[in-house]
C-alpha cells in the first residue's frame, strides 16, 4: 500500500495562547521535504518578540493549569492520546513527508509511541503521590510535589512527534504550562497536534514557537520568566543553553546523543535459531530511521571468534534493506532529513575509508529514480576499522555503523566504553553471567540485553558522560518538572527553650 | 612551510565574513553528539565560554576554530576544512538562518604535517 504526503496549507502561525498568530515581524521559512524535495509549507522565522508573547501567556496560565487536579489533567492527557490516535495515519504520513522516515516507522512506532507516551503519564499522575512521614511523635514532614510552572523545550527532528510527546507529556501531566520550539527541519507535527488539541487546553497551556535556533531557541532558552530549559540536540549548543540557564540560575535537562555499542558474545551462534536471526536483526538495526536515532547502535563489537560467520549474516541483511519512496509501505529505509546531513554523512564515510575502515557494504549515497532524484539518501553503509578512528567516535547521525572485535569480556569492555558519550548500548549473550556483569559494566543511561531500540514509556531513558543528564520517559520524569514542597509541621505544644 | 590544521573554503569564508559583519566577534566550536553535532557551530564570542577543557585549532578567516579536549583525542590525526552547504540545519549556530550550514570536510595528516603541528 502506498502513502502520500498530507495536505498542508501554504503558511502556518505560532500557537501562542490557544489560537493560531502569525509572526511579529511577519517573517516566515520555507520548510521543504528531504523525500524530494519539494516545498510543503511556511513556518515563522520568529524572534525574541514572539518567545516573549508565548513565554507571557504561558506564565498567565500557569497558576490556575498547576492548580487543576491530577485528574482533570489526566483527562486532557488521554483525550490530546485519543486525538492522535484517531489521526494516526494523517500525523504518521506528515512525519514521513517532513523527516523523510518510511511510513512502516511513522505507522507503527513513532506515533503510536506518542499515543501511549500521553496515556502512561495520564496514568501515572494518577496512582502516584506525595509523602508523609513521622518524624517523631511531634513532628509531621509532608512532600508535596508542585509544578515548576513555565517548561522551555528544544526538541529534534528525528522523532519530531515522539520527542514532542517525551518532553510535553510529563511536563503538562505535572501541571506545567509549556512552550516549545520544534525544529526548524520539522515544524508539522507539533503545528498539527496544536491545530487539534486547541479547544482541549485552557489558552497559554500549550504554546508553539517556530523558528531557528539563534533567533527565537536563544530568547527562550535565556528567559527569566521560564522555570526550566529541556534540550536535545547536539554537546555545543547543550553547552551553550546551559550558560544561559546559569545566569538565570535555571534548571536544565540535556539530552545530546552518543556513540552507541551493540557488542556480540560467541555464544549466540551456538545455535542457528530464532535468537540468531533476532541478533542479527539486532545488528541491522543501526540502520533503523536512517540512523537518525540518538542512540543508534552505530558501533557494533563482535568477539573475534564468530567474526566472519556473524558478519557475513549482517552483511547479507544489511544489503537486503529495501531503500525506496518513503510513503510505501514496502520500504524499509527512507530519505536523511536534510541537505546537510547528507552531505555530512558522506563526509563520514569518505573519512572512514581515508583512515583505512574497510567497507563492507554500502559506502555511498543511494541514487534514486523520478522525484526522488532531489531526496536525500544514503545506501546502508558497513565500515570495518578500530575503536580509534573517527568513524568509530562520532556520531554521524546515519546509516552508517563502524565494526570492530574483542577478544574477551574485558576488551569488549574497554572498547564499548572507550567513548565520550553513554546513552545507549546493546549486549547480545547467551551466558547468564554476561547478561547480567557486562550491562553494569557499561557506562550507559540505557542498556538493552538481548533487544535493541525498544522505548517504552515506562522505563527511563537518557545519558552519562557527554550524552548529558536527567531521564526522559517513566514516572521519575514528573519530578524533572516539578519542585518538592516539604511542610515540616510540628504538633508540640512546647517551646524549643532557647529564647 | 607553515602547516594548518584548519582552513576554509572562499565560499565559506564569503559566509563567514558576512556573519561576522553582522555579529561582530565569533568563534567556532566544533559541535558533537545528536542531530545537528559533529559541524562546526558559529556563535557570538561572548556568549560561549572557553577554558582549557578546550583547544585552539587553529584561525579561519579571522575566527578562532576550538574544538573540546577529549573530542580532539579523536580528532587530532585529521585536517578539517570548513565549508558550506546549502540546507536547512538546526542548532544555535549563527549561520542557520542563511539558508546555509557550515560543514566540516577532514582528509587525514600526512607524516610532515603531523611533525609540524602543536596542537
Amino acid at each position: 500500500m502506498s502513502y502520500s504526503a498530507p495536505k498542508f496549507k501554504e503558511k502556518y502561525g505560532n500557537f501562542i495562547n490557544g489560537k493560531f498568530q502569525d509572526p511579529i515581524d511577519g517573517e516566515y521559512f520555507e520548510n521543504h521535504s528531504p523525500v524530494d524535495n519539494k516545498l510543503l509549507a511556511k513556518y515563522p522565522r520568529s524572534n525574541e518578540k514572539d518567545v516573549k508573547a508565548a513565554i507571557e501567556a504561558a506564565n498567565n496560565a500557569k497558576h490556575e493549569w498547576g492548580n487543576t487536579s491530577a485528574s482533570e489533567r489526566a483527562a486532557i492527557l488521554h483525550k490530546i492520546a485519543d486525538v492522535i490516535q484517531e489521526n494516526l495515519e494523517t500525523f504518521a504520513q506528515m512525519e514521513t513527508a517532513d523527516n523523510g522516515k518510511s511510513i512502516r516507522e511513522t505507522m507503527n512506532a513513532d506515533v503510536p509511541l506518542a499515543v501511549d507516551h500521553f496515556r502512561y503519564f495520564a496514568s501515572a499522575i494518577r496512582a502516584e503521590e506525595g509523602s508523609a512521614t513521622e518524624l517523631n511523635e511531634n513532628t509531621l514532614s509532608l512532600i508535596i510535589n508542585e509544578p515548576l510552572g513555565v517548561v522551555a523545550q528544544i526538541i529534534p527532528w528525528n522523532f519530531p512527534l515522539l520527542m514532542l510527546a517525551w518532553k510535553v507529556a510529563p511536563a503538562l501531566a505535572s501541571g506545567n504550562c509549556v512552550v516549545l520550539k520544534p525544529a526548524e527541519q520539522t515544524p508539522a507535527s507539533a503545528t498539527f497536534l496544536a491545530e487539534k488539541i486547541a479547544d482541549l487546553l485552557p489558552p497559554g497551556v500549550f504554546n508553539v514557537v517556530h523558528g531557528f535556533g539563534p533567533e527565537a531557541g536563544k530568547p527562550l532558552a535565556s528567559s527569566p520568566n521560564v522555570d526550566k530549559v529541556a534540550f536535545t540536540g547536539e554537546t555545543t549548543t547543550g553547552q551553550l543553553i546551559m550558560q544561559y540557564a546559569s545566569k538565570n540560575l535555571h534548571p536544565v535537562t540535556m539530552e545530546l546523543g552518543g556513540k552507541s555499542p551493540n557488542v556480540f558474545f560467541n555464544s549466540i551462534m551456538d545455535h542457528d535459531d530464532a535468537f540468531l536471526d533476532k541478533c542479527i536483526e539486532g545488528a541491522v538495526l543501526f540502520a533503523f530511521n536512517q540512523g537518525e536515532v540518538c542512540t543508534a547502535p552505530s558501533r557494533i563489537l563482535i568477539q573475534e571468534d564468530i567474526y566472519d560467520e556473524f558478519i557475513k549474516r549482517v552483511i547479507e541483511r544489511t544489503k537486503a534493506i529495501k531503500m525506496g519512496n518513503p510513503f510505501e509501505e514496502s520500504t524499509m529505509m527512507g530519505a536523511q532529513a536534510s541537505s546537510d546531513q547528507h552531505q555530512k554523512i558522506l563526509e563520514y564515510i569518505k573519512i572512514g575509508k581515508d583512515e583505512g575502515a574497510e567497507v563492507l557494504a554500502g559506502g555511498d549515497a543511494a541514487k534514486l529514480d523520478g522525484d526522488l532524484a532531489n531526496g536525500f539518501y544514503i545506501q546502508p553503509t558497513i565500515l570495518k576499522g578500530h575503536n580509534k578512528m573517527r568513524v568509530f567516535q562520532e556520531e554521524i547521525f546515519g546509516p552508517v555503523v563502524a565494526v570492530c572485535t574483542f577478544k574477551d569480556e574485558a576488551e569488549a569492555i574497554e572498547i564499548a566504553n572507550d567513548t565520550m558519550y553513554g546513552l545507549g548500548a546493546g549486549v547480545w549473550t547467551r551466558d547468564a553471567h554476561q547478561l547480567y556483569q557486562i550491562p553494569r559494566a557499561i557506562k550507559a543511561g540505557r542498556v538493552w540485553v538481548n533487544c535493541y531500540h525498544d522505548y517504552p514509556a515506562h522505563a527511563p531513558f537518557g545519558g552519562y558522560k557527554k550524552s548529558g543528564f536527567g531521564r526522559e520517559n517513566h514516572l521519575m520524569m514528573l519530578n524533572h518538572y516539578r519542585q518538592s514542597k516539604n511542610m515540616l509541621i510540628s504538633y508540640d505544644k512546647n517551646k524549643l527553650g532557647f529564647f | 612551510m607553515e602547516f594548518k590544521r584548519v582552513e576554509i573554503t572562499p565560499e565559506a569564508d564569503k559566509l563567514l565574513q558576512e556573519l561576522k559583519q553582522k555579529h561582530g566577534e565569533v568563534i567556532f566550536h566544533q559541535s558533537g553528539g545528536c542531530c545537528d553535532g559533529s559541524s562546526p557551530m558559529l556563535l557570538p564570542k561572548e556568549d560561549f565560554y572557553i577554558d582549557e577543557n578546550d583547544i585552539l585549532l587553529g584561525e579561519v578567516g579571522g575566527v578562532k576554530f576550538y574544538m573540546s579536549h577529549d573530542q580532539f583525542e579523536y580528532w587530532k590525526h585529521t585536517h578539517l576544512t570548513v565549508d558550506i552547504i546549502k540546507g536547512r540545519g538546526g542548532s544555535f549556530s549563527l549561520d542557520i538562518p542563511t539558508g546555509y550550514r557550515f560543514l566540516i570536510k577532514s582528509r587525514m595528516l600526512n607524516d610532515e604535517e603531523n611533525k609540524n603541528l602543536n596542537p
